[in-house]
């Protein structure tokens, strides 16, 4: 009882505390999600701990090995993404407005 | 069975749980808000450090070999593939993430299933429905994700592919689903593992055909509710295992992750039942071009483009995936500095679902160092496009096709768009006249006021940069 208890608390907790986003943000904001529920590691990390036949051992590495995945590829594309917002200290716009600065890498086909 | 064991030494992990998902809460708060998104990025990466510590704490695991074994190996996926992803493929990575995830629950599930038939005792049904629903959710999502991320990365095309008699057969298989599981759930003296396999199996192949008919346009609305999906698997796993930790979280990417669908499909004029069930654009495929009469268009060259920005005042930059696909974000940026450098306000209109996913080519554009005060959404440009004497689309179909708002019989009518044909001129760059993902003609390439620049993005928008420098 306990369990369906915390677990309709989490829905609201959900529902309330994402209702208002940037749409700048929701690419973002999904993958952070998307990290979130690589927890289910812990269940692999279970699973694996007190498994004690062949298979076991093979589905909980596997499980395990996707779940780690998922949390740190997920956590390091959201830094990523979250990055290209925040090395926006562009204290003189115009002062950096040659053409090549920005485009240093890949304007060189013009 | 193992909760049994988990128990009595789990006073100190569950402490840490809490630590963990309030961090959690705490991190998808501050992602919510431009300023913080990036701290609470890493607030909720340090939960979930703590949660997996705390995990590994617990009395009486094992197997410590194999442990570190998957660890490291998906650690070291991980880290190699999000810093090799490019800005562009970031959709499909994303739902590859989500894809493994939902394989991993579905593993967790069968193990489940393997290891209480192996105990010979009475499979209480408040473990085995959880294990049950994780099972199916899991390897719906698992075959999903990985469907959408193939037709992202063009490994299978992106037009909706759909058999005839295709939601017959899902039904049927749905039915099936449900059959098995109650089947399963009346047995649970004694649960066939057999039976549970069958339905891992008729779950990824029922995966596999709800996302094949979808068109490459919805695919951001189908990865956010595989997202949400997998949350609640994970969350039925924490059922299952009674693990807090996985309820707490699990629960949260579900509801949260409803919720951005739902905007999502919002910001589309699509309700998500109609996403999956009605796999739009069939309809006029001929490819390369014109499926009807050819209909008269003007096309410019890159001087006449670069001489209508010069001497323009007020400039739109509406990007679209063909940028993001061009890797054309640099060239856009030279593009307006040059324009910003004469004296023309320049700004950019971002459609909510511009690029392949909401907020992606905020990204993108960021990545290129545009200012964040030149993005604007489509709420706040629409009204400033009468005044507009140039808006360039780059790239961008669909979400700037007046047929939206004209035609009613048009199947993305009513989609909001941007209102380009407003401007005095519109210029769009773009490699032909085909249609976009939706997979119908763009009315807007034929109006007088509309010049086509047949180019690829990157080469155009370099072009035209230099050749206002000319000037």
């Amino acid at each position: 009882m306990t369990e369906i208890t915390i677990f309709v608390l989490a829905v609201f907790v959900g529902f309330e505390v994402i209702s208002k986003v940037p749409t700048t943000l929701h690419t973002p904001l999904m993958s952070q999600t998307n990290a979130i529920h690589g927890i289910v590691m812990l269940g692999g990390l279970i699973v694996l701990g007190y498994a004690d036949d062949g298979l076991e051992y093979v589905i909980g590495t596997i499980a395990v090995a996707f779940g780690a995945i998922n949390i740190v590829g997920g956590f390091m594309v959201t830094d990523r993404m979250l990055g290209m917002f925040s090395k926006r200290p562009k204290p003189a716009a115009s002062s950096a407005s040659h053409p090549g600065a920005s485009g240093s890498e890949k304007g060189s086909d013009k | 069975m193992i909760q049994a064991v988990l128990q009595p030494g789990g006073s100190a992990a569950t402490a840490l749980y809490i630590v963990a998902f309030s961090l959690f809460i705490v991190g998808i708060k501050q992602g919510t808000h431009p300023t913080t998104a990036k701290r609470g990025n890493l607030v909720a990466a340090g939960g979930m450090a703590v949660a997996v510590v705390a995990t590994l704490l617990l009395d009486g695991m094992g197997n410590w070999g194999l442990i570190f074994l998957g660890l490291g190996i998906g650690t070291a996926v991980g880290v190699i593939a999000s810093i090799r992803v490019q800005m562009t493929e970031m959709p499909q990575m994303v739902a590859l993430y989500n894809g493994v995830g939902g394989g991993a629950v579905a593993l967790i599930a069968w193990s489940e299933i393997r290891h209480g038939i192996s105990l010979g005792e009475d499979f209480p049904l408040d473990e085995l429905i959880p294990v049950i629903f994780a099972g199916v959710v899991g390897s719906v999502s698992f075959w999903g994700s990985n469907i959408a991320f193939a037709k992202l990365q063009d490994l299978i095309p992106t037009r909706p592919l759909a058999a005839p008699g295709q939601q017959v057969i899902n039904a049927v298989l749905l039915l099936a689903i449900v059959t098995i599981c109650v089947i399963l759930a009346v047995d649970h003296e004694s649960p066939s593992q057999g039976l549970f396999i069958l339905l891992l199996v008729l779950a990824a192949i029922l995966g596999n055909l709800v996302v094949l008919p979808i068109g490459g346009a919805d695919m951001p609305v189908v990865i956010s509710l595989l997202n949400a999906f997998t949350g609640l698997s994970a969350a039925a796993a924490g059922f299952a295992l009674d693990n807090v930790a996985l309820i707490v979280a699990g629960t949260l990417v579900g509801s949260s992750g409803t919720i951005l669908t739902m905007e999502m499909a919002t910001a589309m004029n699509r309700s998500v039942a109609n996403v999956l069930f009605a796999g739009f654009g069939g309809a006029p495929s001929g490819g390369g071009g014109g499926s009807g009469e050819e209909k008269p268009h003007v096309s410019i060259g890159a001087q006449d483009a670069a001489i209508k920005l010069a001497y323009a005042d007020t400039v739109v930059i509406v990007p679209g995936y063909g940028l993001a696909v061009a890797q054309a974000q640099h060239a856009i940026k030279e593009v307006a500095d040059e324009l910003e450098a004469r004296g023309v306000t320049v700004n950019y209109a971002i459609h909510p679902v511009a690029g392949r996913m909401p907020g992606h080519m905020n990204v993108l554009l960021a990545e290129a160092d545009v200012a964040y005060e030149n993005l604007k959404e489509m709420e706040e440009i629409n009204p400033e496009m009468s005044r507009t004497d140039v808006a360039v689309v780059v790239g961008a179909n669909d979400v700037t096709n007046p047929a939206a708002k004209n035609d009613p019989d048009s199947p993305i009518a009513g989609m909001p768009i941007i209102e380009v044909s407003e401007a005095q001129e519109v210029i769009v760059i773009k490699r032909s006249l085909s249609p976009g993902f939706a997979g119908i003609d763009n009315d807007l390439f034929y109006e007088p006021n509309t010049s086509m620049l047949f180019a690829d993005a990157k080469a155009a928008a370099s072009e035209i940069a230099a050749e206002i420098g000319n000037l």
